[in-house]
């Protein structure tokens, strides 16, 4: 409810009218002489919302005369206690906006039916024309706050700016660009790159739920925690457990952030990922679109959560693409959305880095047309692999020892072990450790005749062994290079056992176990398993 | 080469069927691995006993075929045993996971031991 602050000055039926706002209660100032000559105190009347004045004042317009009135009100108490004689309701659209409380006439004369006349018209008048103060008053009250909301946004801003990286890094090899745009001029996206002593790099991208402020004072907070964590933790999973455990406890109700955490090898191509619940990324190779799922709960919702955590291998010419969904969740003025189709549809171009980029956002700004008001915050990370280190050229030091070329027919790979142990008989190994040699490559070597050449006998495997100061080095090579290679992992037994998988499959977790590195690399059309073994 | 071809040989006892495997276990003894695990399965035992003390070699291929048989084995609810396991084979039934679902034994006399 309005409420107004009327002053009286010395002079009779001069007054002085200052609306303000509040919301709870009738206010009314009365300056009202004490004596029939002078005004020496002003007086503020609070009219409640469920004072019987009111309801009065709205059933019965016209002029009170308050000595007159008999209702059981705070408001008329004070009124009365004032020495008011006369309250002119003023009412603007059928909300009463303010009163004119008059005391004595100065002649101590009853008010006349002129001045009754008077009061009604000016009342009348006076009404909107209070109403229209306070409606611009308030509106200047309303625009001083939203500049200094938009001000201090502004700076918010620029805060949150100079909390993203201020440039892409470089990788020798490598091509990585990014893209943020928010939806507000403060957003809850973000990305991050870490730089490791190693040579690895870490990319996050992450979209805490909710725009604005609240969603960017979250993401201020997720990023510190997540470097924080990436900074000491080595593996993806661990890390996202981690920071989950740190951002349970401070996490506003209904807020949560989804996080992909990748760490890539650039030595070897290897993508390690972990995701809390963000969209998954896209890995474009040859002529497929691969997403690259893992299991994980968005960080901030349950403590204690465990995240999946996987790898791919990333060969010269392929692609990947981390985003958020402010992109796949755009609408058209129809309300279609833009979606993963039209956003494969532009993955599957043989395009990388900005110019990849700058295609998507043709495609979405096509689609949602000129007039689109961006939903939600916008945010790419794209990572393009230009060449990989030629594994022959990484240790000079290494002395190769023997060279082996088989057709691709089971088997041959028993006659290739013999051969491997004679060839590294001089350097008197261990025992176990050539065992694990013999084993590893004969692993690889049929792996390679199956998946790489698909036994066509034709088709040669080469296997060359190397040793350096400190290791062995077995190279399988096959000429399967357009094909991923799957990443170790554990066999479940358990699902073999039951008959829900093939009891097959143990050849790359067993490889993996028999030595100390193994690293995979494709050089056109072939394709190459390093072994490496520690001596 | 000829040596390392790959035999199953069975015996069986009161109630338990030994096979002797000889060779290489690969691909290439999937079908007279099979033949033999049939065999001793014929008059239900109660335990089938893997003698590997004579199996020179078993590559993933290998791991498969056993992993078979006591898929096998478990439906018939017949108990699946091993021994003469070498060091090294002995670690790759830990690293598979197979020693979890078999038990080991060092010997055959162990194992009759056990399994009775």
């Amino acid at each position: 409810m309005t409420w107004f602050q009327r002053k009286k000055n010395n002079k009779e039926n001069e007054m002085e009218v200052e609306p303000t706002a509040d919301q709870t209660a009738l206010a009314v100032s009365a300056g009202v002489g004490t004596s029939p000559t002078t005004v020496t105190n002003m007086l503020d009347v609070d009219i409640a919302p469920d004072d019987p004045l009111l309801a009065y004042i709205l059933s019965s317009p016209g002029i009170i005369q308050v000595d007159r009135l008999n209702l059981d009100s705070p408001a008329l108490g004070e009124l009365k206690e004032a020495q008011v004689r006369l309250a002119v309701p003023l009412i603007s659209q059928g909300e009463l906006i303010g009163l004119l409380n008059l005391g004595s006439r100065l002649s101590e004369a009853d008010y006349s039916t002129d001045d009754f006349r008077l009061l009604s018209t000016l009342a009348t008048q006076a009404a909107p024309a209070l109403r229209v103060a306070q409606l611009a008053r308030q509106q200047q009250a309303e625009a001083r706050q939203r500049e200094r909301m938009e001000q201090e946004l502004r700076v918010a801003r620029v805060v949150q700016q100079t909390l993203l990286p201020k440039e892409v890094p470089t990788l020798d090899g490598w091509q990585i660009d990014a893209y943020w745009q928010p939806a507000r001029t403060v957003s809850g996206d973000f990305y991050d790159f870490i730089a490791f002593d190693d040579g690895r790099m870490g990319f996050i991208v992450a979209d805490v739920t909710d725009k604005g402020v609240p969603a960017a004072l979250v993401m201020a907070t997720s990023r510190s925690v997540l470097r924080a964590v990436a900074e000491r933790v080595v593996s993806p999973g661990a890390v996202l457990q981690q920071a989950n455990n740190l951002l349970c406890p401070s996490m506003p109700a209904k807020m949560f952030v989804t996080c992909l955490y990748a760490v890539l090898d650039p030595t070897s191509g290897v993508l390690c990922y972990a995701n809390a619940g963000h969209n998954p990324p896209f890995q474009h190779h040859g002529e497929n679109i691969v997403e690259l799922r893992a299991r994980g709960m968005p960080l901030g919702l349950m403590p204690d959560w465990t995240y999946e955590e996987k790898e791919t291998r990333l060969m010269p010419g392929d692609n990947v693409m981390m985003y958020s969904d402010g992109l796949v969740e755009a609408h058209d003025t129809q309300g279609e959305m833009f979606g993963y189709e039209r956003m494969r549809g532009v993955i599957s171009q043989p395009r990388c880095g900005e110019e990849l980029i700058q295609c998507m956002l043709d495609e979405l700004h096509g689609f949602t047309g000129p007039e689109w008001e961006q939903e939600d915050d916008v945010t790419f990370v794209t990572l393009n692999c230009l060449a990989l280190p030629d594994p022959a050229q990484v240790d000079v030091s290494e002395q190769l020892l023997a060279e082996f070329v088989l057709p691709s027919r089971l088997g041959e790979e028993k006659q290739l072990i013999r051969k491997v142990t004679e060839a590294v008989a001089p350097l008197n190994l261990d025992q176990h450790l050539v065992e694990r040699l013999r084993r590893s490559v004969a692993e690889a070597t049929m792996n390679a005749m199956e998946h790489g050449n698909h036994f066509q006998e034709d088709k040669p495997v080469t296997v060359r062994v190397l040793a350096g100061p400190d290791r062995l080095i077995a190279r399988v090579e096959d000429l399967g290079g357009d094909a991923l290679i799957p990443m170790a992992t554990k066999p479940d037994l358990q699902a073999k056992l039951q008959g829900e998988q093939s009891p097959r499959g143990w050849g790359l977790f067993l490889i993996q176990k028999m030595v100390d590195e193994m690293n995979t690399y494709s050089n056109g059309d072939r394709h190459v398993i390093e072994l490496v073994l520690m001596r | 080469m000829e040596d390392n071809t790959f035999t199953a040989h069975v015996r069986k006892q009161s109630g338990t069927s030994i096979i002797d495997l000889k060779g290489e276990i690969d691909a290439f003894a999937d079908e007279a691995l099979n033949t033999a695990y049939s065999e001793a399965a014929s008059d239900s035992p109660h335990t089938i006993v893997l003698n590997f003390s004579q199996a020179n070699y078993i590559n993933s291929t290998g791991i498969a075929l056993i992993v078979s048989l006591l898929a096998k084995a478990r439906i018939a609810k017949c108990k699946l045993v091993v021994y003469g396991l070498s060091d090294y084979y002995r670690e790759l039934f830990d690293i598979t996971s197979l020693s979890d679902f078999m038990t080991i034994y060092s010997d055959e006399s162990h194992a009759l031991a056990g399994v009775h």
